[in-house]
């Protein structure tokens, strides 16, 4: 008996103290943690140093040399300011239509008046489900520059003559921003969405009492009350602008005409793999980071996000 | 128990996660994965010693080349079978996904298909490929010479080609007849403009369409002056005389004698081109022979009415072609069988069955022009149907005016700057002359 007793018990103690290691309240969070933190390490942080690295060099197979700054003495070139000032038009245009569009419809959709808010609310989302290169072939389809595309009868009926879409510049970037804002509305009404309900209704019973209108209510307690949610969705709007990459490729995957499409995700693509140039890629790809480093924390200063946090 | 249960599903849950996560990043680079393949096919033996290779290329027509090979090779060489794994990727993304694995040291295949805009970037620094010359140099003197030189460098020839690309003009029979122009009197550009101004006159096409997304329209044209991107010595020649006034004149064509147009979708490789061709838009385009494939497959309604005729001529005594564009195969160092894999090539691409397979199957103009003359050459197939009995006939009338293009590892930048900017800001925006335009590109290279 005694003999027994003591071999359960050797059995089962290493099973408890494990069981007993990994349920410990110091050891828990980690073990809970660890597989994000494992994969910041390996896919971003490990990716960031050796990219860094990476755009002091010139990397060819075998001979790898670091060459000092020179791949960031080509930067200043036209083309990446051909790039960069597409991008930051991009950034602005999608900023202001995705913020305040998905805003005004995300008030309306959550407003009593509006019937089958479900099916609009639904119908809305639906885009994000799809993969950006398929809407883009299609909507290759639909803007070709033919008189017979869908956009050009569309525009014919405004007596307009059937336009080149793909090769100007204007019509170009409506292109992306169409399709960009056709993608993530839907997203971005659900952020809305999700603050407009934590907005107490006794705001806008107390203002309806003293004989607000609808213009008013959204002037002084909706856009106050959605002030987390809004800079939010323009953080994330303004970094997802500058990574933008499919939505030019999509329209033109082998350069576009004058570069009207080239951004400067789409530089690095360019520079990096096409021109075999990976160490020069990998200095865009730096400085790109900066921009939006220091963009994001402007952005958090002036909206007094960062204060209130510290 | 049920604790641990629950903590047991958390955990492979967790990993399923994890997994899940790792191979959607993947992107298809490595080499058991056919994920975002246009095409797989294993081709050959199926019998346990056969060797297994693979093969990458960017255009699901040239498996048709290996596998034609493979069963060759297999019943010639029972004792050693082939298996062949044949991946047919997109352009870029199989471009791309080479250079990652040779650049990583892992995950190439054994054999792959590169395309001549962007072999270049393969012979940078010490090229991972390896030299063909033991089974090039032998038979070297049968082939347009030139061909191999564009994928060769310090005297290694690294990839066999797959045609010679020499630039021919196809006409449209039908509407050159309704013009009332004989096809066989255009020569030279001169007469090419004035015919072109009773096709634009007599019917409703247009005579020719100029590529702005693509170099095809311009480089034969000036190759064929003997001019080029770049001199014998690799020194950059882009804003040269010729090419400028050779820009010049293809405006001219559009905008003064109005007689060409920009091509639709912006290359003679985009649907909406395909489209407007077979509903008979241009009485002519001026292409290289490995163009015939699009024809046959893309735009059957001109089936019978295009032929194939020697490119007009700048002079009297001009040449009327040039060679074009190019696909070199090659053998990556991270095969396991080196000796096998470039046996196996060899058997591919140099010998004269495989030659005439070229032709047979592709209607490409075989790099070894010694087979040009056979009669084997001259049995029917579907190009023969397609353009007329006459396409060799044509061909061999030019075999001594194809010049060689000199490429450099600059090329890639070339193509890059005349297919975003020059041609663009020239021939369709018109808001810079040719010289601005060809200087400006000139000094963008040059910057790089």
């Amino acid at each position: 008996m005694i003999e027994r007793a003591v071999s359960t018990t050797n059995s089962s103690r290493p099973k408890r103290s494990i069981k007993g290691f990994f349920l410990s309240r110091k050891v828990v969070p980690y073990v809970f943690v660890s597989p994000f933190i494992l994969s910041f390490l390996l896919l971003f942080l490990y990716p960031l140093i050796s990219g860094v690295v990476m755009s002091f060099q010139t990397i060819l197979p075998g001979q790898t040399t670091f060459i000092g700054t020179s791949n960031y003495e080509r930067i200043l070139n036209p083309t990446f300011f051909k790039a960069l000032s597409n991008t930051t038009v991009y950034v602005i245009l999608t900023t202001v239509i995705l913020t305040i569009v998905p805003m005004v419809l995300a008030t309306m959709l959550n407003s009593k008046f509006v019937r089958f808010s479900n099916v609009f609310r639904a119908s809305l989302f639906i885009p994000a489900l799809t993969s950006t290169i398929v809407a883009g072939v299609v909507f290759r389809l639909m803007f070709g520059e033919s008189e017979a595309s869908l956009a050009n009868t569309v525009v014919g009926f405004f007596g307009v003559e059937p336009l080149e879409w793909k090769f100007g510049a204007a019509t170009g970037m409506f292109l992306m921003v169409l399709l960009a804002t056709w993608k993530w509305l839907g997203v971005n009404i659900l952020y809305f969405m999700a603050g407009l309900a934590n907005v107490p209704r006794e705001l806008y019973e107390a203002a309806e009492i003293d004989g607000a209108g609808i213009f008013n209510k959204f002037r002084h307690i909706t856009l106050p009350m959605l002030k987390p949610i809004t800079v939010y969705v323009v953080t994330i709007t303004i970094i997802a602008g500058f990574r933008m990459y499919e939505e030019s490729y999509v329209f033109w995957p082998e350069g576009s005409p004058g570069n009207i499409g080239l951004t400067i995700v789409g530089y690095i693509y360019q520079q990096g793999f096409r021109m075999n140039d990976l160490g020069f890629g990998a200095a865009i790809g730096v400085v790109l980071m900066l921009i939006i480093f220091v963009i994001s924390i402007l952005q958090l200063t002036l909206s007094g996000t960062l204060k209130k946090g510290g | 128990m049920k604790k641990r249960s629950l903590f047991i599903l958390l955990f492979s849950m967790l990993f399923v996660i994890l997994a899940a996560c790792g191979k959607g990043g993947g992107g298809g680079s490595s080499e058991d994965s056919a994920e975002g393949a246009d095409a797989t096919e294993v081709i050959g033996s199926e019998s346990e010693d056969a060797t297994e290779l693979n093969f990458w290329t960017f255009n699901e027509l040239h498996i048709n080349i290996f596998e034609d090979a493979v069963k060759r090779w297999n019943e010639e060489f029972p004792d050693r079978p082939i298996s062949l794994k044949a991946e047919a990727y997109p352009y870029d993304n199989m471009h791309n996904n080479l250079l990652l694995a040779l650049q990583s040291g892992t995950g190439a295949p054994d054999i792959v298909d590169i395309e001549l805009g962007r072999f270049p970037n393969y012979l940078q620094g010490e090229p991972q490929l390896l030299p063909m010359n033991e089974y090039v140099e032998p038979v070297k003197e049968n082939f347009i010479e030139s061909r191999f030189d564009i994928y060769a460098k310090d005297g290694n020839y690294y990839g066999l080609p797959t045609h010679v690309g020499a630039t021919v003009a196809f006409y449209n029979k039908e509407i050159m007849d309704a013009a009332g122009v004989d096809i066989d009197s255009i020569e030279t550009w001169d007469d090419y403009v004035e015919a072109g101004k009773k096709v634009v006159e007599n019917t409703d096409a247009t005579m020719t369409t100029l590529e702005t997304g693509d170099y095809w329209s311009y480089w034969p044209l000036i190759k064929q002056q003997g001019s080029d991107f770049f001199d014998e010595n690799g020194e950059l020649t882009l804003a040269n005389e010729t090419n400028i006034e050779t820009l010049d004149f293809m405006h001219r064509l559009i905008y003064e004698e109005k007689i060409a147009e920009i091509t639709p979708g912006g290359g003679h490789h985009e649907e909406e081109y395909y489209g407007f061709m077979n509903d008979g838009g241009a009485a002519s385009v001026i292409m290289p022979m490995w163009y015939m494939g699009r024809f046959t497959d893309y735009m059957e309604d001109l089936k019978g009415k295009m032929v194939i005729r020697p490119m007009p001529k700048w002079t009297e005594d001009g040449n009327r072609s040039a060679g074009a564009g190019g696909t070199g195969t090659v053998v990556t160092n991270q095969t396991e069988h080196p000796e096998l894999a470039k046996e196996f090539l060899a058997y591919t691409k140099l010998s004269e069955e495989g030659n005439l397979a070229l032709w047979e199957i592709m209607g490409f103009d075989p790099p070894m022009w010694t087979v040009w003359e056979k009669p084997e050459i001259r049995e029917d197939n579907k190009y023969y149907q397609y353009f007329g009995t006459d396409i060799f006939d044509t061909l061999l009338s030019v075999r001594e005016e194809i010049d060689s293009i000199n490429i450099t590892d600059k090329n890639p930048l070339v193509q890059e700057q005349l297919s975003t900017n020059v041609f663009n800001n020239v021939l369709r925006s018109e808001n810079q002359s040719a010289e601005e335009a060809l200087k400006e590109a000139e000094a963008a290279i040059e910057n790089n």
